[in-house]
């Protein structure tokens, strides 16, 4: 996918029904493309009844390790996670949107590896058909994502293809400008 | 507790280096279950084991046999069975070439020897103490197979070490291989300082707990799989003229050149790592086991000023700077193969490289992901549109970065280097499951 270099400008990309533009595959299944918002994914599946108060409390988990570690998750090169819990009919539905820098197939074993850690897992074993053997089986791991991950039809950058890395740097660079005033004072 | 390598059981092939100076691969195809079997037969009590071949061993030749899953299925190994062993495996690395970058030249439409074909049923590894007994070797094999109907050669590969044979491996671009390996639990052996721990054996063998500290489910029956091992062959040209031109064409003196080199590979031509030799060459380090892996990234060369973020043995082990590198760990073990080419002479149009087997327990977790994401991602460690500047796929361009101070080098287009010529997925068997599917039947066994 060809990307725009001028960050400035921004940019919105409409994606086929099947997540990409063309065809390629990656080593555990297509490989989805670059858009102005970077990559990501949006997993959306139904959770076993009666496991809401469960999953809530993950949300307080997750503040307190990176708390504790706020460098916890940098292998995923994140911009954003975001969890959400929602009905439909009489059915509560998860989603799990994340939003990042690298195609997710590439790194995909680390994730995994991370969400052992992080204690993710206590989430997705509240979801209906996630796989038992998920600690022993990579690959059933992914399967499961992969069929419940929704892609994008739109997507938009305001600051487009710009990495987490990339406005690292600029904010570090900006608060370096900022001290150095400070003492020119 | 881990339990104890079976070493009477594991194949020689990926515990022990040999001193081998020579070697031969042959590509073998069966026309029917009883050829196959009656092959087989009569090699398995020729396969050294981890028991009776240490790196001191005193034997002249030492053969190694694994099969494709074609080959497994031409052996009378049932689609049930098959049906068990990972996907990739069962897809082989042809229909998986797009995945690991192995596309335009280097694709399996344009392969040697047959090995894209569903036809490639085993590979017969010979490795010998010299040229000599490899001959002699590879003439008593033919004998062998004259007196047997329905076992075709499809193809084979001749392999030699490159001069000056002064106990140094060198590849055709001159630099010095074999430098790092993995150790792997349980075997004794010690890691040389920066190599990292011992690896779990599970990453390598079949029935081991690996580095999740579980052993993986092993496919079916467990007598076929257990101590086996997966390996994934790639037969890499070396275009060497090509390299000494570019080499040439970016730098003006001898000294630049070498640089240069150095910063294609992470290592000068000795061996000597960048991060600890960033400015020249140390040959005395090069060849010091005991310092020339003793090195890490993130503190020691965070922006790559000493060893290019792209760099090639950067990208093949990031060590420091990246996860979960116990589970990434394969087992290298090959040749050089066709003539050297004399410094300064013109090319000669001979194919000559590297034809390596690459050992591990998951071909998609380490073996693909070290192609797919190390080698071939164009934005590895936020780097833009590079690839490995010496195994990557460049058919089309990309280009190499070499961060310096006050300001950086780019080298735009970078022709390709190396070609894959062929590729196979393969598996590795343990002695007892040679046997068994030379015979067949499991009970012969008990």
């Amino acid at each position: 996918m060809a990307t725009d270099n001028d960050s400035g400008k921004p940019k919105a990309l409409a994606i086929p029904k099947e997540g990409y533009f063309a065809l390629q595959q990656g080593r555990y299944g297509p490989t989805y493309p670059r858009t102005p918002a970077c990559h990501g994914f949006t997993i959306i599946a139904k959770i076993k009844p009666g496991t809401e108060e469960e999953i809530r409390a993950y949300g307080t988990r997750i503040e307190k390790t990176i708390e504790a570690n706020p460098h916890a998750l940098a292998p995923l090169q994140l911009h954003y996670l975001r969890w959400v819990l929602f009905d439909i009919g009489s059915d509560k539905y998860f989603m799990y949107q994340g939003i990042f820098d690298t195609d997710f197939d590439k790194y995909t074993e680390d994730a995994i590896e991370l969400f052992k850690a992080t204690g993710v897992n206590t989430i997705f074993e509240k979801l209906e058909g996630f796989p038992t053997d998920w600690k022993t089986s990579a690959p059933a791991f992914i399967k499961f994502v992969r069929e419940h991950q929704c892609p994008s039809f739109l997507e938009y950058g305001e600051y487009p293809y710009v990495s987490a890395g990339e406005i690292k740097k600029a904010l570090a660079l900006k608060q370096a400008f900022s001290s150095m005033l400070d003492h020119m004072q | 507790m881990a339990a104890q390598l079976d070493l009477g059981d594991i194949q020689h092939f990926l515990l022990a280096r040999t001193p081998a100076l020579a070697a031969r691969y042959e590509f073998l195809s069966f026309e029917s279950v009883a050829a196959g079997r009656a092959w087989l037969a009569g090699l398995v009590p020729k396969v050294g084991t981890g028991q009776s071949v240490g790196t001191a061993s005193p034997d002249a030749r030492w053969v190694t046999i694994a099969f494709t899953c074609n080959g497994l299925r031409s052996l009378g190994v049932d689609d049930a069975a098959l049906a068990t062993f990972p996907e990739e495996f069962r897809h082989g690395m042809a229909a998986r070439a797009e995945i690991l970058g192995i596309v335009g030249d280097s694709g399996p439409d344009r392969w040697f020897g047959d090995l894209a074909s569903p036809a490639l049923h085993a590979i017969v590894i010979l490795f010998a103490r010299d040229a000599g007994e490899r001959d002699r070797c590879e003439r008593q094999h033919r004998e062998y197979l004259s007196t047997l109907a329905g076992v075709d050669v499809l193809s084979a590969l001749n392999l030699e070490a490159l001069p000056p044979f002064d106990g140094v491996a060198r590849e055709h671009f001159g630099y010095r291989d074999r430098l790092s390996q993995p150790v792997i639990a349980g075997t004794g052996e010690q890691p040389t300082p920066g190599s990292g721990s011992p690896v779990k054996a599970g990453e390598f063998f079949l029935g081991y707990e690996d580095e999740s500290g579980a052993p993986p489910p092993l496919p079916r029956p467990e007598l076929l799989s257990r101590n086996g091992s997966y390996l994934a062959y790639l037969r890499m040209e070396e275009h060497v003229g090509a390299f000494r031109a570019f080499l040439r064409r970016q730098s003006e003196t001898r000294d630049q050149q070498e640089l240069l080199a150095a910063k294609l590979m992470g290592r000068w031509r000795s061996g000597a790592p960048l991060v600890l030799s960033p400015d020249k060459d140390d040959p005395a380090l090069g060849g010091d086991l005991q310092r020339t892996n003793d090195f890490l990234y993130k503190e020691a060369d965070p922006h790559g000023y000493r060893c290019p973020i792209g760099a090639h043995i950067r990208r093949m082990n990031p060590r420091d700077t990246a996860e979960n590198m116990q589970r990434r760990k394969m087992i290298r073990r090959g040749g050089t193969y066709g003539p050297a080419l004399p410094e300064g002479a013109p090319d000669d149009g001979v194919e000559r490289g590297i034809a390596a087997f690459i050992g591990c327990s998951s071909l998609i977790r380490q073996f693909e992901f070290a192609m797919n994401v190390w080698v071939n991602d164009p934005t590895f460690k936020d780097l833009d549109n590079e690839r490995d500047p010496i195994v990557g796929n460049h058919d089309d361009p990309f280009d190499m970065t070499i961060p310096k101070r006050p300001i950086r080098k780019r080298l735009r287009g970078l022709p390709a280097f190396t070609t894959i010529r062929g590729g196979a997925y393969l598996f590795l068997p343990g002695i007892r499951a040679l046997r068994f599917l030379a015979s067949g039947n499991a009970e012969q066994l008990s």
